[in-house]
């Protein structure tokens, strides 16, 4: 039993696939490895490039570590406790890390859309105007009104909104809170966007706008989304990632992982055949 | 009908009984407790009803200087006036009224139909207006408080003379007075304008208020700030150590202490160390902090636990510092459940005497606090001082002392409420 298992594991330290990038890279990780506790790992030297303006579909059984890694893209991990991260997360060629990148600052940079539609329980303008607020990216109120237009407009919310912006964000349905979240993150106007399963608790309408809205904001930003959702995955992204156990399994453009997987694993997940 | 079906259906019925069961208990216990409620409420505010008058007699003051002790001059120094007597005004009035009056005993009692206190009265009357020296005027004094409560009914006419505070004679003055319509029964501000006093026709609850007010303020300064700031730390910075889990752990231990020990805490350090004022509300309001202090950092500790760890990541996902996600988000969403904290600490303080009686502020004090450094006593000790003394004047003052304590109380739960739903609705 226990030979069994050593074996998984050294098979699975060798990615396969197309992991690593030549040109146009966003993120890079290199042998990123990420402990909840002093003994406790959850990533296991993950390396792997995303590209610019491309969607990277992270996909596995739940439990398998793509929010933990995910949420070393912009640093949220720092405020767990005890969780420690350590390799190489670069971005733009430059080590979030190091000490002249402010974890706030990376943060402007790279947004996060999370699982649970989470609007403040403020106004829709509010909610949208915060970031900029904070930031002190606008200098009078007429510049901040065309920010929440423009980020609503993005998100595809302006026109069921545009009359009720003081409205609470949290009286929206589901699928608008969703927007809402994303409307708030690009007002920031960050350059990478992290989405966790951010159509898990919607219905499938809500879902297909979604997913239309993230094709879009392709074009102006690199967006890294963890689904549970194959399908979801086919349809949107670029490129995908499969993770089990906290490694890496496999990583290529997103037609070679479904019709042509190297790993066992991989083609096993995908066909359904467990996960 | 399936077999699940009818096993469900047999149940139905005892399922409901149950229900119906419990909500009568609820209504029941609702009921009983309002009946109480109502019933503690009719009999205060029906003892307290008789401070809302007081009965004056109208009596003719002849200011002769030969009775206020005064040589006869055209102009009298304020200190001349002050010292003069005007006891000897009132009590030349009286028996003036009843010249039948002759023994040495009933003159006494005769003198004390008129309150001690309506001497003051004639005194700032002649301060205030020197050229009255001379006239005989006409004057509404206060009477004293047995006449007063005779004249209220409150003294049952019909009981033996030996078992009554006032005598056959003395009703006798009383009904030919009213005959003479020289009894009137007016509206009391004494009770709102003045402090404590040994006689209850004079006692008001002015001082007693302010003390509370004060000491109150002082609370709510003190332990409002503190008390939510030390949540704060713990809840959000504290490292998580064996120093902060003895802090925690006593902390909760504070909050079950019996408030007479921070009254000897506080005489022990405010008063013989640090050399505060006894008796002032600058110490009770020191004292009742400490019994706050750990209520608000409970409470606001639990308030802060429940703000959804969903806002504080969207926040942090925006880019905004720990300090900023709390200043924007947590305190505002937990500041609800902080004022209702902060409220029942406030509420238990307001209601507090034994850690005061620790600290002087049960001493009588006949002067209207005027800051936080003045002598002053408080509501909750002002009922217990008024319960505790014999006269039966008293027993009205006391339960109008505690309708003030209640309105207070009232006044203080409605801004707190005022104020959550204000926070309430901007969300
Ligand atoms: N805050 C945390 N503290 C401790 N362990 C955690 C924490 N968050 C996640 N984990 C553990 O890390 C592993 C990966 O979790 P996660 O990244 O949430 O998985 P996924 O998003 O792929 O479902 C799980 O085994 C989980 O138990
Ligand atoms: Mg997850």
């Amino acid at each position: 039993m226990k030979d069994i298992k050593q074996n998984l594991t050294q098979e699975l330290d060798q990615t396969s696939g197309n992991p690593l990038l030549e040109e146009n890279i966003k993120i890079s990780c290199r042998k990123v490895n990420v402990y909840y506790h002093k003994n406790v790992q959850s990533i296991f030297n993950v390396s792997f490039d995303i590209a610019k303006n491309q969607i990277m579909a992270m996909i596995g059984p739940s439990g398998c570590g793509k929010s933990t890694l995910l949420r070393c893209f912009n640093r949220m991990n720092d405020m767990i406790e005890e969780c420690v991260v350590d390799g190489d997360i670069k971005l733009d060629g430059e080590n979030i890390h190091s000490k002249n990148i402010d974890p706030v600052i990376l943060r402007a940079s790279v947004g996060m859309v999370f699982q649970k539609p989470n609007p403040f329980p403020k106004s829709i303008y509010d909610n949208v105007a915060y970031g900029p607020k904070l930031h002190g990216l606008v200098r009078n109120s007429s510049e901040l009104d065309d920010i929440v237009e423009e980020s609503l407009t993005k998100a595809g919310l302006w026109k069921e909104t545009k009359d009720c912006l003081s409205k609470a964000g949290t009286s929206l349905s589901g699928g608008q809170q969703q927007r809402l979240c994303i409307a708030r993150t690009i007002a920031i106007k960050p350059e990478v966007i992290l989405m966790d399963e951010p159509t898990s608790a919607l219905d499938p309408i809500a879902t297909a706008t979604i997913e239309e809205l993230m094709y879009e904001l392709k074009s102006s930003y690199t967006i890294a989304v963890v689904t549970h959702s194959m399908q979801q995955a086919a349809r949107i992204s670029d490129r995908t990632a499969y993770f089990h156990l906290g490694r890496l399994v496999e990583v290529n453009d997103t037609n070679t992982v479904f019709t042509n997987p190297v790993h066992e694993l991989t083609e096993n997940y995908i066909t359904g055949r467990f996960g | 009908m399936s077999n699940t079906t009818k096993l469900v259906s047999a149940n139905l019925k005892k399922r409901y009984a149950k229900e119906r069961r419990f909500k009568f208990y609820g209504i029941f216990s609702i009921t009983l407790s309002l009946t109480f409620l109502l019933f503690l409420l009719f009999d205060i505010v029906s003892k307290c009803l008789p401070v809302f008058t007081q009965s004056y007699v109208e009596l003719d003051i002849d200011f002769a200087p030969k009775y206020l002790n005064l040589e006869e001059k055209s102009s009298y120094s304020k200190e001349e006036l002050f010292n003069a007597n005007y006891q000897k005004l009132i009590n030349n009035s009286l028996y003036k009224l009843f010249p039948e009056v002759k023994a040495r005993k009933q003159k006494r009692i005769l003198r004390k139909f008129v309150s001690s206190g309506a001497q003051y009265k004639l005194r700032d009357l002649v301060i205030d207006n020197p050229k009255i020296i001379g006239d005989t005027k006409s004057i509404w004094l206060l009477t004293d408080d047995d006449i007063d409560s005779f004249i209220k009914g409150l003294i049952d006419e019909n009981a033996p003379e030996s078992e009554r505070r006032v005598k056959d004679f003395q009703i006798n003055w009383i009904k030919s007075l009213q005959a003479k319509d020289k009894i009137d029964s007016k509206l009391n501000i004494n009770f709102l304008t003045n402090s404590d006093s040994r006689e209850p026709e004079q006692a008001g609850i002015l001082g007693a208020l302010k003390g509370s007010f004060y000491t109150m303020l002082i609370t709510l300064l003190l332990s409002f700030p503190i008390g939510v700031g030390a949540a704060i730390y713990l809840e959000e910075f504290a490292p998580k150590n064996y120093w902060i889990d003895i802090i925690e752990v006593n902390i909760n231990n504070l909050a079950a202490v019996p408030s007479i020990v921070f009254g000897i805490l506080g005489l022990a350090i405010y008063i013989n160390f640090f050399g505060i004022p006894r008796s002032a509300p600058i110490a009770g309001g020191l004292v009742l902090s400490l019994m706050t202090l750990p209520v608000i950092i409970i409470s606001t500790r639990v308030a802060i636990k429940s703000v959804p760890p969903s806002i504080r990541e969207a926040a942090l996902g925006l880019g905004a510092s720990k300090m900023q996600v709390i200043t924007h988000h947590v305190i505002p969403l937990a500041m609800p459940g902080i004022l209702t904290g902060s409220i029942i600490g406030m509420a238990q303080a307001l209601g507090e005497s034994a850690p005061l009686l620790m600290i002087g502020m049960v001493a009588f004090v006949a002067d209207v606090p005027q800051s936080f450094f003045d002598p002053a006593t408080v509501l909750p000790v002002q009922i217990f001082i008024w319960a505790d003394s014999p006269e039966r004047a008293f027993i009205a003052l006391t339960s109008a002392a505690i309708v003030v304590l209640l309105v207070f109380l009232f006044l203080m739960n409605l801004s707190a409420i005022i104020l959550r739903k204000k926070f309430e609705n901007k969300q």
